[in-house]
């Protein structure tokens, strides 16, 4: 169980435990020890645990907490916030899903001792509504907590309160940015803030909030339990922890392997039975439909975020989409691409017609109807809407990544498609 | 015709439960939606009157979050993954194989009211992939082919 302490204990066919089962293998230890020491003193071993956010963009979860004021530090009345955010919805990830549905308890954990650490006396969890499962699972386990004193008022006697509740989503993926997610609860159409202010000053109907990933809260009690030396130690890089690694596409058993993060993607594929299809890998993403595409010779970088990031793609939601040499990676985009323009919010003009006129051209590439100059749109496309580029939320500059680092890999593959579509699935390459 | 009093109550409770009319706007139209399968005109206003919000504010979000169906569905609605890692696996097949059975394309309800077929990714099933969700508790089925389209249709999983 030490070597997966975030999945060891889920069953096979991901029945939950219940609050008596979750206790006998140990569960709400962690939290009867957090709640006994500081709120200063849990963010510090979460930071010394080095966790950083596993929901796609990597911040050190500690850096975070430590932006929310104290009681009474913020101005106005009212009080601070945890969102957890389960709205996962990236192409290629099924993470969150297996870890509210199979151990709902573990997250009831997290957020107790994630909102004692950031004075946070409110938690809402946000789920996708098609999750029915999780969401069930998860209402059961906050009203078993609820019921034990776990949760509510004066928690185990130690004055620490905290009151959880389940919202559920209603589709589109910008949800699951952080501060269209803030709009969603407050009851708006989901479309990103302006930051600054950030969700720890001014967040959930403008009170101090904090946001974090299904997987990130998931591992918090974990931290407490066995130390902040040990979750660094489980990790082969700088990066602290486990991770919970997905893999899909083209391999002969797809699914969740949890491991030390920084495992390589030779590693994680062969642990799925290898590359299907041929046999023969042509290129992967590690970190669902935003991440750039790799190849080959980069089987063997540790995957966490640092590493990904320098190999010039990015770690994301670690959830690895793989292609052998008989799959197309343009039509992989086609169906990324697609995927952003009909989830794109709408307000910033470059996502909104940009992203249907990439998905247009790359459709156009696949019949075989596209123009030369339509590489040039491509081209451009991806050099001005890049990431940290014109608009407010990284929706687009996500969905730039993949076609950027496809365009810089497979550009004979581009021009092949140009002469009567696809080629791969023509047969000819 | 009026709203049914447990759906009045619910959303009351809604109310009570998130912080006041507006951070339940989305949740009344889904408990709406839970009870009837989409949510009517008529619904909509009724629960703008005991929300205390316009019927177009409502409309706003209705318009806006893509699982809340504002036209009649049928009785099972399918999600069918259109995402990349479904797509590898053969998605193309199975989307075909669905339109030619149910007779209609994404986004259309059969003639004899039975099924609605939806394109949605990411469904969260890749390891399932080509996965679809159906019916009211979204249950996850695949990986699926032409003849996993026939079965499920028919019943005989």
């Amino acid at each position: 169980m030490t070597e997966t302490p975030l999945t060891g204990r889920a069953r096979a066919d991901r029945t939950p435990h219940t609050l008596a089962e979750w206790q006998a293998v140990g569960g709400y230890e962690a939290v009867a020890r957090a709640l006994k020491l500081p709120p200063a003193e849990v963010l510090d071993r979460v930071d010394q645990a080095n966790l950083n956010g596993r929901g796609g963009a990597g911040f050190p979860a500690a850096k975070k907490w430590k932006f929310m004021p104290e009681p009474g530090k913020s101005p106005g009345d009212g009080p601070s916030y945890l969102v957890v955010n389960g709205d996962e919805m990236e192409p290629g990830a099924f993470k969150d899903r297996f870890l509210l549905e199979a151990l709902p308890h573990q997250l009831v954990e997290g957020a107790i001792i994630t909102a004692h650490a950031t004075h946070a006396t409110v938690a809402y969890v946000l789920i996708r509504d098609e999750y029915r499962t999780a969401i069930a699972n998860v209402k059961r386990a906050i009203a078993e907590a609820e019921a034990a004193g776990l949760l509510g008022r004066d928690i185990l006697g130690t004055g620490v309160s905290l009151t959880m509740k389940v919202k559920p989503s209603a589709g589109r993926y910008i949800v699951g940015e952080e501060t269209a997610l803030i709009e969603s609860l407050e009851g708006k159409r989901a479309v990103p803030r302006k930051r600054p202010p950030f969700p720890a000053q001014s967040g959930l109907f403008g009170r101090p909030t904090t946001v974090n990933n299904v997987e990130t809260i998931s591992l918090v009690p974990h931290i407490l339990d066995q130390g902040p030396q040990w979750f660094r130690a489980l990790s082969r890089t700088e990066e602290g922890g486990t991770k919970l690694y997905a893999v899909s596409g083209r391999v002969h058993k797809p699914g969740l392997i949890e491991a030390p993060m920084g495992t390589t993607a030779r590693e994680l594929i062969e642990r799925s039975g290898g590359v299907s299809g041929n046999g023969r890998l042509r290129c992967f993403q590690p970190g669902g439909g935003a991440s750039g595409f790799l190849e080959e010779a980069e089987l063997d970088i540790p995957l966490d975020f640092g590493h990904c990031a320098r190999a010039g793609s990015m770690f994301g939601t670690g959830t690895m989409i793989v292609l052998d040499q008989t799959a197309c990676p343009i039509g992989v985009l086609a169906r990324h691409q697609r995927f952003y323009a009909r989830e794109s919010c709408g307000w910033c003009t470059p996502c909104r017609d940009g992203l249907p006129w990439v998905a247009r051209i790359l459709d156009a590439l696949e019949e075989g109807t596209a123009k030369p100059s339509d590489l040039d749109v491509l081209r451009m496309t991806a050099a001005e809407a890049g990431p940290r580029g014109r608009t407010f939320c990284d929706l687009m500059g996500g969905a730039m990544s993949p076609l950027a680092t496809a365009l810089a890999r497979f550009g004979d593959l581009f021009d092949a498609h140009l002469d009567g579509g696809c080629p791969i699935r023509r047969g000819i390459l | 015709m009026s709203l049914p009093d447990d759906l009045r109550t619910a959303i009351l409770d809604a109310m009570d439960g998130f912080g006041g009319a507006r951070p339940a706007m989305l949740e009344s139209l889904r408990l709406i939606q839970q009870a009837e399968g989409w949510v009517s005109d008529d619904r909509l206003s009724q629960a703008a009157e005991v929300l205390g919000v316009s019927a177009a504010e409502l409309e706003n979000l209705a318009t806006f979050y893509s699982m809340i169906f504002r036209r009649p569905v049928g009785e099972t609605v399918i999600l069918l993954c259109d995402g990349a890692s479904c797509w590898l696996n053969g998605g193309d097949a199975v989307r075909d194989r669905l339109m030619e059975r149910l007779g209609i394309g994404f986004g259309q309800t059969t003639a004899d009211g039975k099924y609605t077929l939806i394109n949605c990714a990411c469904l969260g099933g890749c390891d399932k992939a080509p996965a679809a969700a159906l019916g009211r508790d979204r249950r996850l089925v695949g990986p699926l082919d032409a003849a996993g389209v026939d079965a499920l249709l028919e019943g005989r999983e």
